[in-house]
């Protein structure tokens, strides 16, 4: 987001990306079916989220690039090595977060106050979402926002298990509306959007409504996580990247593994050191001013490491406060088997790949007068029904048949086909004083760059949500009339997924309204080093149970306003 | 799997690539129909400013593990069943799922191929995995040798059926029995996989998805009439 905001305002932009470089319209998977890939697409250790996932070079491990764990922690960092990055394959589920997200402590006194309102990030939202397309409902709930009217694109209509889940979970008092995706369900109307998004910007309206030219609307079929190459969905390299390259103010560096950043003697950034992998020599380039976004987790490590006489304990680190305060959403699920769903007319159910509908929290009141006894709320992710069939499928169906096999198993996969549905709480985390990143001593990666150390810790008020989580999502299965798979257990520490597992790692530079508690000010701009920014997911002082990446793109976005005035203004 | 093993002819992806590019041009209006050479130019990167003494970067996957060719896919080693096992093995996967009127039987759409490939993968989970179908196998003939005085594979189904009844579920199988009902329900687990991901696997079920649509429609009446919905 920021070379794309930075290269239409008509700055020279340099990206220097550590993984490779990607091509979504050459590269995507469209189509392909499991068995024509190794294994049937099933998950390895070198694709953990699948052969035709569009990970490269990444995953719970990079090959070569290591991070370790305090004793006691198993948190779990995902990575990806490539143009793009982890948006070239995430879920595309895009919620803004709202009032209550931004001023968590001033409600009920946990964690930290951000220094914004809503209302600050508001228009950001607007312009996000029509930049990148994002489909959704008009639902305007408690701490859920909508959006303006003509900001959203037109939510697609909701599958049978998606109805069926919305009837059964509206007695228990769960609401079940539109979820919001970063999936076009109509193509973007490049001869009017582009003025409202960039007024003023004839650069930016000319790129933006070219780039919007080439992409498609969704065709209701393929996964999103391997990629889209018609475009369809948001990923940095359709959306962003294209537009801000045809600016010819971008040039993008690959393989560009970047180990820290060096400052002159008045504390100024004054550009970057990097590995270049191809060659493995260290190079070094200026510049007026430097962004980091390399993820929340290599932004602290880069951070860490640029280790000079002014900041000996890392650039920007006199607070102390650089890689403290690491947050992950509490994740906790549980599915079962719906009678109802069985020998379905055969239907496509494909859609958009993700959902087409979710429960927002729902439990604000009750949650405030102490009656949950856990500080903060969660949102549901569910889905079932009659997909595509791949590896694994039907292995529940042993104890339902007693060991099925023969034409009988025959019959009995065709009556159990499509009829279980899963169920995942995405909830907040409080920050914490035990949950944080640091630089490991003893451990350098194969490009001699010291790596993370992690250190982790759930406080009652997540595994407490964790076990709400399975409590409540027991209860809708089985007003659905179905059975759960498994055992619901009452301990959250059981169910509760480990550190870092459900990959929204955010915080380790948090923005403040003092140097003193803060990294970064509202802005993202460097307390101590005035013309260095980050706009990844590491300046979030909580973390919502809406999923960062929305946010993170808003954020930047302020960002880079920021930093024009800024140097509008002498300051940088 | 690869392509050939399944019954279909290959030309499915092919008519697939063709009805998604015919959508995606109908959705786009002929005119904002990007070329592939106009879509590559947008991604194309210029490295300026970058070092002369650097190689050029490359572009598009490594063939690594870690990044491999999507578009090019195969299960690159060496398969470690015998001929024989694969023949006792393709007579149990039959035993599983055999033909009836609506799909034929898992050997059909090369089932046996995947087991060997899954059992044979450069993974832990594959050797330990591998241990086990070869101990399962063995045991068959052992066990078919006992009762019958043949090997599996030469035993009529009629003559199978009840050393399978006997292993087909580990919950309820006799103590005896129980480590070869683990092998059974694993063999059980791959086959429904390698069948129900073919072609005809999933023409069984009614899987009608994967096709580019120019709209998604809601679910029909009768499925919301089922579902009390309508
Ligand atoms: C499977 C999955 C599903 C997800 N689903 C959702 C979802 O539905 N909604 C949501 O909001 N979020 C989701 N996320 C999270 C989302 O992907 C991240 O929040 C988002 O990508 C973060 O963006 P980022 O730019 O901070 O980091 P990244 O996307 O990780 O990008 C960082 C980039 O910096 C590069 N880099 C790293 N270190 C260096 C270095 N030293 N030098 C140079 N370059 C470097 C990396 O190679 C990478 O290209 C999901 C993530 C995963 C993995
Ligand atoms: S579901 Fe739609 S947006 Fe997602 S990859 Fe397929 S065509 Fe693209």
């Amino acid at each position: 987001m920021a070379a794309y905001q930075l290269a239409v305002a008509g700055l020279k932009v340099l990206v220097l990306e550590a993984g490779r470089t990607y091509d979504p319209v050459r590269e995507t998977p469209m189509f392909k079916l499991p068995r024509q890939a190794p294994l049937l697409g099933a998950g390895t250790k070198h694709k953990p989220f699948g052969f035709y996932d569009a990970t490269v070079d990444g995953g719970w491990e990079v090959p070569g690039e290591p991070y370790t764990n305090a004793p006691g922690t198993d948190f779990k960092w995902w990575r990806s090595r490539m143009l793009g990055g982890r948006t070239n394959h995430w879920g595309r589920i895009s919620l803004r977060m709202g009032e209550y997200d931004f001023k968590p402590k001033t409600r009920d006194g946990l964690g930290a106050d951000w220094p914004l309102t809503y209302q600050e990030l508001a228009p950001y939202y607007d312009r996000t979402e029509m930049l990148i397309g994002v489909y959704g409902g008009d639902d305007d709930l408690e701490n859920t926002p909508g959006s303006p009217a003509g900001v959203l694109q037109p939510a697609p209509v909701p599958r049978a298990t998606e109805l069926l889940t919305k009837k059964h979970a509206a007695p228990l008092g769960i609401p079940v509306i539109p979820a919001h995706l970063a999936i076009m369900t109509q193509r973007q109307d490049a001869d009017v959007l582009p003025k409202k998004i960039h007024p003023d910007n004839p650069l930016a309206q000319r790129v933006l409504a070219q780039s919007m030219r080439q992409r498609a609307a969704c065709l209701w079929a393929t996964p999103c996580g391997w990629g889209c190459s018609v475009k369809a969905n948001f990923q940095s390299t359709t959306v962003l990247l294209p537009p801000a390259l045809l600016t010819g103010n971008v040039d993008i560096v690959p393989d560009a593994m970047v180990r820290e950043v060096t400052v002159d003697a008045t504390g100024k950034a004054t550009g970057v050191n990097y590995i270049d992998k191809t060659t493995r020599t260290d190079r070094k380039v200026t510049a007026r001013i430097v962004v980091l976004a390399a993820s929340a987790g290599e932004t602290a490590r880069i951070m860490l490491n640029s280790k000079s006489s002014l900041f000996p304990n890392g650039v920007s680190n006199g607070s102390g406060l650089v890689g403290k305060y690491l947050m992950d959403t509490v994740g906790a699920g549980i599915g079962g088997q719906i009678p109802a769903l069985e020998n379905l007319p055969p239907h496509n159910t494909d859609g958009a790949s993700g959902m087409h509908m979710y429960m927002p929290w729902w439990l604000y009141k009750e949650q405030l007068a102490g009656k949950l006894g856990f500080a903060r709320g969660y949102h549901v992710e569910f889905g079932g029904g009659r997909g595509m069939p791949g590896p694994g499928i039907f292995g529940g169906m042993d104890a339902l048949t007693n060991g099925a096999y023969g034409k009988r198993l025959k019959e009995e996969a065709r009556r159990y086909y499509g009829s279980w549905m899963w169920f995942d709480g995405r909830g907040e985390m409080i920050p914490n004083e035990d949950s944080y990143c640091e630089i490991d001593p003893n451990v350098v990666d194969q490009w001699g760059i010291p790596v993370l150390r992690f250190h982790w810790k759930w406080s009652e008020h997540e595994t407490k949500q964790a076990a709400h989580m399975v409590k409540t999502f027991a209860e809708v299965i089985e007003a659905m009339g179905g059975t759960v798979n498994e055992k619901v257990e009452t301990d959250g520490a059981k169910v509760i997924a480990a550190g870092g597992q459900i990959i929204h790692e955010v915080g380790t530079c948090r923005m403040g309204t003092d140097p003193k508690t803060s990294v970064l000010n509202q802005y993202c701009q460097s307390w101590e080093v005035k013309n260095l920014f980050v706009t990844d997911g590491a300046p979030f002082v909580s973390n919502a149970d809406k999923n960062p990446t929305l946010s993170i793109l808003a954020l930047a976005w302020r960002t880079c306003d920021h930093i024009l005035a800024e140097m509008q203004r002498g300051n940088i | 799997m690869s392509d050939e093993q399944d019954t279909t002819p290959m030309d499915r992806r092919e008519a697939l690539k063709v009805i998604a590019t015919a959508a995606a041009a109908a959705s786009l209006g002929d005119a904002a129909l990007p070329s592939t050479a106009d879509a590559q130019a947008t991604v194309q990167i210029a490295p300026r400013r970058r070092p002369a003494a650097a190689a050029p970067p490359k572009t598009g996957p490594r063939g690594t593990p870690t990044d491999p060719d999507l578009l090019n896919a195969r299960a690159n080693w060496p398969r470690l069943l015998s001929a024989p096992e694969l023949a006792t093995l393709t007579a149990l996967c039959d035993m599983i799922i055999p033909a009836d009127d609506r799909s034929p039987a898992a050997s059909t759409v090369g089932v046996p191929a995947y087991i060997n490939e899954y059992v044979s993968a450069p993974y832990d989970w594959a050797e330990r995995s591998l241990v086990r179908v070869r101990g399962g196998l063995a045991w068959l003939d052992v066990e078919s040798a006992k009762r019958f005085g043949k090997q599996f594979v030469q035993l009529t189904v009629a003559q199978r059926t009840p050393i399978c009844d006997d292993i087909c579920y580990w919950m309820t199988a006799k103590p005896e029995f129980k480590a070869a009902a683990r092998f059974f329900g694993e063999i059980r687990n791959l086959t429904q996989s390698g069948f129900y991901t073919s072609d005809a696997g999933m023409r069984d079920l009614g899987y009608v998805g994967n096709v580019p649509l120019a709209k998604f429609d809601a679910p029909p009446p009768e499925v919301l009439r089922k579902l009390g919905l309508a």
